[in-house]
């Protein structure tokens, strides 16, 4: 099981990636063809929420890959270690 | 064993938490269920579709708004104390509600008055996030560890008691304004729908005075006693390698499936109804009341389940259930209100013409209702509008209305069909405080429980409405492209949750 937690860590490393950059693809490309204030608020709240979130998303995978989740804490010391 | 003193003790804990809970979320809700109308009222109104998207943008402002809340309140309960600081959420709350009430629309003030609204919904999602989390982690450090998952569940049933809550004072209010239905509903888009706004300052007062009487939440009472209250919550919960995995395992792996499920269950559910099956407004709220009163208990019972079986799976099968069954569900949700290939009883036919003068304009308005009635029982109602000319010319207004009413069989068809979503949102969303709050340490859990909370059902949940109407108007040949936004969610939560959360319950949330 440990071995797919690890592996699985490239999987959402390169699911982030590629779902932040679609979403950023669409939103230029919204934002190009329908220039008006509204639009270019929606996508660009889009893609300034999404992206702490994308960056999470790879923050977790790589912790995946590194072994982080191979042991989950058991007390809260182990927590704040 | 509980004592009887421990259970009446744990009982008014739930209570005082569950009340103030239950009114933030009525205030938060009100909002979003009156969306069409603050949008006539606070946005320009040249184009419907817009003034839609930009009070949902603003719905979606307050829930963006929420991981911040949770950071700032959470940090705040972790350092002076659960009691206080979900006492400040429930005014500010209380205040911010009542004073969008109060705000003059925009053919008053002009762009002012949008700009005030957006704050003040600002405000309700900063406080929002902060209360939450506060409540949750206030009855759990109150129950028995054999009992977290049961007791918490009273605290999950709150959100969706305050949504029915918002419906019926809706409701109510509608019918209540004038003798007559038709003069009611003017009376309340004119001016009504502030009611249920003001009525928010009863229910806080009510709360902030029964929260008074609280004490504080015994461990945090004990580790502020032992100097051991963390200095800086924040910094432990998101510097700390071991927690911050934990924070992001919490969102990736539970909070963010149940998010957009709570949400697609009850929010995207009622927009659906409305806007792709065109049932009438009061329909519409109707059903998602019976709904919700039959749903309502499961979240007691998978809580309670949680306690015995662990809380993961009961939380993973909510989420497979959902994926698979979102399109058949709402696929059905279409077929019940269609009237496609239906035949049509023409001797039923009524058509009614009304010529209003518009007061000091040189023309007047024609409203041509017309009601249709179907083979199967569904009612149309159709209400178009012309602008009329003394010189005889007829320019149509934009805004054709459709609504339709179900027959008997058809309306309990779709309280089932909601039901069923609601029964999914149980699942995810009774043991998910139980869950959450056996995860982090005592002395930064507020923080820490808060900020995954608010970021999987503020941001990937109560944007689900939006994205959905958005991806429907992207592609607008699909009706059902909206579902792709949870069902993708929900399957990758799915997989991160069965892979990576494990299932024991913590017996100890003391440490």
């Amino acid at each position: 099981m440990n071995t797919i937690k690890k592996y699985l860590g490239l999987v959402w490393i390169a699911l982030a990636v590629y779902s932040y950059s679609i979403l950023l693809k669409t939103a230029i490309e919204r934002m190009k063809l329908v220039p008006t204030t509204d639009t270019i608020i929606q996508w660009s709240i889009f893609a300034i929420i999404f992206l702490p979130i994308a960056i999470g998303f790879v923050m977790f995978g790589w912790m995946a890959f590194k072994g982080a989740y191979d042991h989950l804490p058991a007390s809260s010391d182990e927590v704040e270690d | 064993m509980q004592s009887t003193a421990e259970k009446k003790q744990i009982r008014k804990v739930i209570f005082a938490s569950s009340v103030g809970t239950l009114i933030e979320w009525y205030d938060f809700y009100i909002f979003g269920s009156l969306a069409p109308i603050i949008a006539s009222q606070f946005f320009p109104k040249t184009n419907p579709t817009a003034a839609l998207l930009s009070t949902l943008a603003t719905f979606a402002a307050g829930f963006i708004v929420r991981p911040f809340g949770a950071l700032v309140f959470g940090r705040l309960g972790d350092m002076v104390g659960r009691k206080y600081t979900f006492l400040l959420t429930l005014i500010l709350m209380g205040g911010s509600t009542f004073a969008i009430g109060l705000v003059p629309g925009y053919d008053s003030i002009g762009f002012a008055a949008p700009l005030i609204v957006l704050l003040l919904r600002l405000v309700q999602g900063l406080a929002l996030g902060g209360e939450y989390g506060g409540a949750a982690t206030y009855v759990a450090e109150h129950s028995p560890a054999e009992r977290r998952g049961y007791y918490t569940s009273w605290i999950q049933t709150t959100a969706t008691l305050g949504l029915l809550l918002s419906l019926g004072i809706i409701l109510i209010t509608r019918k209540s304004l004038a003798p007559n239905d038709a003069d009611s509903i003017k009376a309340f888009e004119d001016w009504g729908w502030r009611i249920p706004f003001w009525f928010s300052v009863v229910l806080v007062g009510m709360s902030i005075y029964i929260r008074l009487k609280m004490h504080e939440s015994p461990l945090f009472s004990k580790l502020k006693a032992e100097g051991k209250t963390s200095k800086n919550p924040i910094k432990e919960s998101l510097m700390h390698k071991g927690n911050l995995k934990m924070v992001l395992l919490s969102l990736f792996g539970a909070t963010m499936g149940q998010g957009v499920v709570w949400y697609t269950g009850q929010f995207y559910a009622q927009t659906f109804l409305e806007t792709a099956c065109k049932v009438d407004f009061e329909q519409t709220r109707t059903i998602l009341i019976w709904a919700i009163i039959f749903a309502t208990p499961l979240f007691i019972f998978f809580g309670n389940l949680s306690d015995k079986i662990g809380r993961k799976w009961i939380i993973m099968a909510g989420l497979f259930l959902a994926v698979i069954s979102y399109r058949p569900i709402y696929t059905k949700m279409l077929a019940v209100a269609s009237t496609k290939e239906v035949v049509l009883d023409e001797s039923k036919t009524k058509i009614e013409r009304v010529i209003t003068p518009a007061n000091g304009k040189d023309h007047s308005i024609q409203t041509t209702t017309t009601v249709r009635l179907y083979q199967n029982g569904i009612t149309e109602k159709l209400v178009h509008k012309d602008t009329l000319y003394a010189s005889g010319l007829e320019k149509p207004e934009s805004i054709d209305k459709l609504s339709k009413e179900l027959p008997d069989e058809g309306y309990w068809t779709m309280v089932v069909l909601i039901f069923v979503q609601i029964v999914f949102v149980t699942m995810v969303y009774g043991p998910i405080a139980a869950f959450l709050v056996e995860i982090f340490p005592t002395k930064i859990r507020y923080t820490s429980m808060s900020l995954p909370y608010h970021l999987g059902n503020g941001v990937f949940g109560g944007m689900t409405p939006f994205i959905a109407v958005l991806l429907g108007t992207l592609y607008a040949g699909d009706v059902l492209v909206g579902l792709w936004y949870p069902i993708a969610i929900a399957v990758v939560c799915l997989v991160i949750g069965t892979i990576y959360l494990s299932n024991k319950i913590d017996p100890e949330v003391n440490d």
